[in-house]
């Protein structure tokens, strides 16, 4: 078996005054060595002190994954990424388990009071819970108390498979099987951890539930799972937020996250992805290659998928909707912003099995500098979903006249009692609308920015509102320093 | 308050204002008439500083602080904080951001300039309500998208309600007359009427006499061929509405 190294984490990066959530933290922590084999699937498995049916599971993932190759179909190009050169796991080093979030370590307490993200018990967000995942590893979990008496769990994916095997085992895998994809079979090799939540018959979910993802060690890939399961009659509301040190090498963070709905359960996920995108040149910067789905499993269900994606060097993603149940409804609101040399491939799917299903796809692009920006989106109608209906608008804009959008809607009908409705739009901001703002007393940045939140407005009002300022505020401060 | 001084400028390759001279003080009203392509438009645009119009000769000199300071060397958003207003002919649509938000930064961003504390949203609602009286105008116009889904008159209307709210010093109002209906042309002259002070000045730029029945100016001038030909008072623009512009050109 390989040696284990404890490594002093990060290089010093002088942290550009564009991308504020690039400071590297230096803690103590445990790297595995670089590379890929089934004993790196073993050791990272006997870290988590896991079951054998999970190490099992990993291994048949890990197995698939090699006869797969990697997908170029998307719309970004990047050199080939060298899965023997990174650590799949690194974590915080500790002596033992903290009993409370107040024993964390206080260089990682520091780390989110930085980043926005107070841990400590009196300076909570309050009506928010939030899961902590720090590179590998949850470091927490807060407001357990209020969640426990609503009999809703919430906590690390490593923590539900010790306590809740039966629960994880039943929707494990289901809505994103390992064979999935590519990544999805990387994922289920390598996972280190991630969020769990399971919220009860009847329950709608007393406070928010959150997941704030932070990568920090250097050479490492982050491959979370986050599996949400909202049972009968019960409602969530999940927000989930990333940030990255700015590093000049390319970082890898392939993630997996499956919703099941139950009958009328309603699930409402929003992002705000911030990971660090590489500098002006394109140096460095997040590959973000995710698989998010979800499933209307029983009638009546709603799972809205809403997104900004303002971050990582090459985003690759599309959340989608399984619409299995009758009556069942999926939404996906996107807003992705992309600056310098970034590349965003990203859209979504919606899958129309039960009669009646209903799905509304609103998503906007920004592109700005010499970046490239891509919808790609799948309605797909089978045959028995009577009725189904769906409605697309697909808008891009164009900031400057180096940059790029590009729309790749698919659409599969095989009933004819569907109802389908596309609309695509590219827009430049024009001169006169600029001009106009800017003789009312608004400098050129401002009315971009107003511009911009204007054409960002349909989605902006789907996220919880804290969460909507905030969107504001990072699409407004990468304007800033895109534009100008 | 203004004055300008031998004023060329050209879009593209075009030479439109073939130096303009004029001047203007505190508390006048000054008409600008002419036939199509006299170069009105251009100059309202080149006083605002619209990037698609260059200015190739000339000063526009512009009291700041008691200092003539060339309103060219500024760029549009400095000339609107130092109370620059145009109102144009063709308002434009900006989706997604509702009226009153637009117009509370743009008061907030004018203020600031001007050394005072911005105004929080209750109290500009407030504002922005007593000013809506002046032009006729519904409150849900306050969260309607800007100009997106107006008509024609709700438009100008809203061009008369942001510079009541602006309360600039220069006011240019470039062919507001024109779309119109006569209600609607009443309304709108008497907004503007009830926006002359002593402190401020006013420039129409107008295709017809009949703006002139409404809002009384002090001196009216034809632009033609990007020159100011002929300077009189109101009785000059009726001259023109029976004799046409033939016998000045």
């Amino acid at each position: 078996m390989a040696d284990q190294r404890t490594a002093a984490a990060s290089s010093e990066v002088d942290v550009s005054p564009d991308y504020k959530w690039g400071f590297s933290t230096e803690i103590e922590q445990e790297l595995i060595p670089k590379g890929l084999n089934e004993d790196i699937i073993r050791l990272i498995s006997s870290k988590k002190n896991e079951p054998e049916w999970m190490l099992e599971l990993r291994l048949k993932a890990f197995r698939h994954w090699l006869t797969l190759t990697e997908p170029t179909w998307a719309r970004v190009s990047y050199p080939k990424v060298d899965f023997q050169a990174i650590s799949y796991y690194a974590a915080p080093k500790k002596s033992e388990t903290p009993k409370s979030l107040d024993e964390l370590d206080p260089e990682l307490l520091k780390t989110f009071e930085k980043l926005g993200i107070p841990l400590q018990e009196q300076k909570r967000i309050s009506g928010v819970a939030m899961d902590v995942v720090f590179d590998s590893v949850s470091v927490g979990t807060t407001h357990q108390e209020v969640l426990e008496e609503a009999g809703v769990i919430f906590c690390s994916i490593s923590e539900a498979i010790h306590k809740h095997p039966e629960l994880v085992k039943k929707y494990f895998g289901t809505v994103v099987p390992y064979a999935d994809n590519f990544y999805a079979a990387l994922n289920a090799a390598v996972f280190t951890d991630g969020s769990f939540c399971y919220i009860p018959k009847g329950v709608r979910c007393p406070v928010d539930l959150s997941t704030y993802f932070r990568i920090n060690a250097k050479d490492t890939g982050q491959f979370e799972r986050t599996l949400l399961i909202a049972d009968e009659g019960s409602f969530v509301n999940y927000l989930e937020g990333c940030t990255a040190p700015q590093r000049d090498e390319n970082q890898l963070h392939a993630a997996v996250v499956e919703l099941v709905a139950m009958e009328n359960a309603e699930i409402k996920y929003s992002t705000v992805q911030n990971w660090y995108t590489g500098d002006k040149e394109g140096r460095g910067g997040i590959y973000n290659f995710v698989t998010k789905r979800g499933k209307c499993a029983g009638r009546n269900s709603k799972i809205s998928w809403t997104q900004v994606e303002a971050g990582s060097a090459i985003t690759w993603k599309y959340p989608s909707v399984i619409l299995q149940g009758e009556n069942s409804e999926g939404m996906f609101y996107s807003v992705a912003l992309t600056h310098d040399k970034m590349q965003a491939d990203t859209g979504t799917k919606m899958i129309h099995i039960g009669k009646n299903t209903k799905s509304t796809i609103i998503s906007k692009g920004i592109s700005t500098g010499d970046s490239s920006n891509a919808y790609r989106g799948l309605v797909k109608i089978m045959p028995s979903a009577d009725n189904a209906r769906n409605y697309s608008q697909c808008d891009s804009m164009l900031v400057g006249d180096r940059s790029s959008a590009h729309t790749f809607p698919s659409i599969e009908v095989k009933n004819k009692t569907a109802t389908i409705e596309h609309e695509a739009t590219t827009s430049r901001i024009s001169e006169d609308q600029l001009f106009y703002l800017q003789s009312r007393g608004l400098d050129q940045e401002k009315a971009i920015s107003m511009l911009v939140n204007g054409f960002c407005k349909q989605v902006f009002k789907e996220l919880p509102l804290e969460f909507s300022v905030e969107a504001v505020k990072l699409i407004e401060m990468k304007l800033e320093n895109s534009v100008g | 308050m203004l004055e300008i001084k031998n004023l060329r400028a050209k879009v593209g390759d075009k030479e439109v204002l073939k130096g303009l001279n004029l001047t203007i003080n505190a508390g006048e009203v000054h008409a600008i008439m002419g036939p199509n392509g006299a170069g009105k438009s251009t100059l309202s645009k080149v006083l605002a500083g619209h990037p698609a119009y260059e200015v190739v000769e000339g000063d526009v000199l512009y009291d700041i602080n008691f200092k003539m300071t060339n309103l060219l060397d500024l760029a549009p958003d400095e000339r609107a904080k130092e109370g620059v207003f145009l109102a144009y002919q063709y308002p434009v649509e900006v989706p997604g951001v509702s009226n009153l938000s637009f117009l509370h930064m743009a008061f907030n961003s004018i203020v600031e300039h001007q050394g005072s504390e911005p105004m929080n949203e209750e109290d500009f609602k407030r504002l922005v309500l007593d000013k809506m009286k002046i032009v006729g105008m519904k409150q849900d116009f306050l969260e309607r998208p800007v100009n997106v889904g107006f008509s024609g008159g709700e438009k100008k209307r809203n061009e008369i309600l942001q510079m009541a709210v602006l309360s600039p010093r220069l006011a240019i109002l470039d062919e507001t007359d024109s779309g119109l209906d006569i209600d609607a042309l009443r309304v709108v002259s008497d907004g503007v009427n009830k926006l002359r002070r002593p402190d401020n000045a006013i420039l129409l730029i107008t295709h017809y006499q009949r703006l002139l029945d409404y809002i009384k100016p002090d001196f009216v001038h034809v632009l033609a061929d990007g020159k100011i030909v002929e300077t009189g008072d109101a009785a000059l623009a009726l001259k023109l509405e029976k004799q046409g512009y033939d016998w000045l050109l």
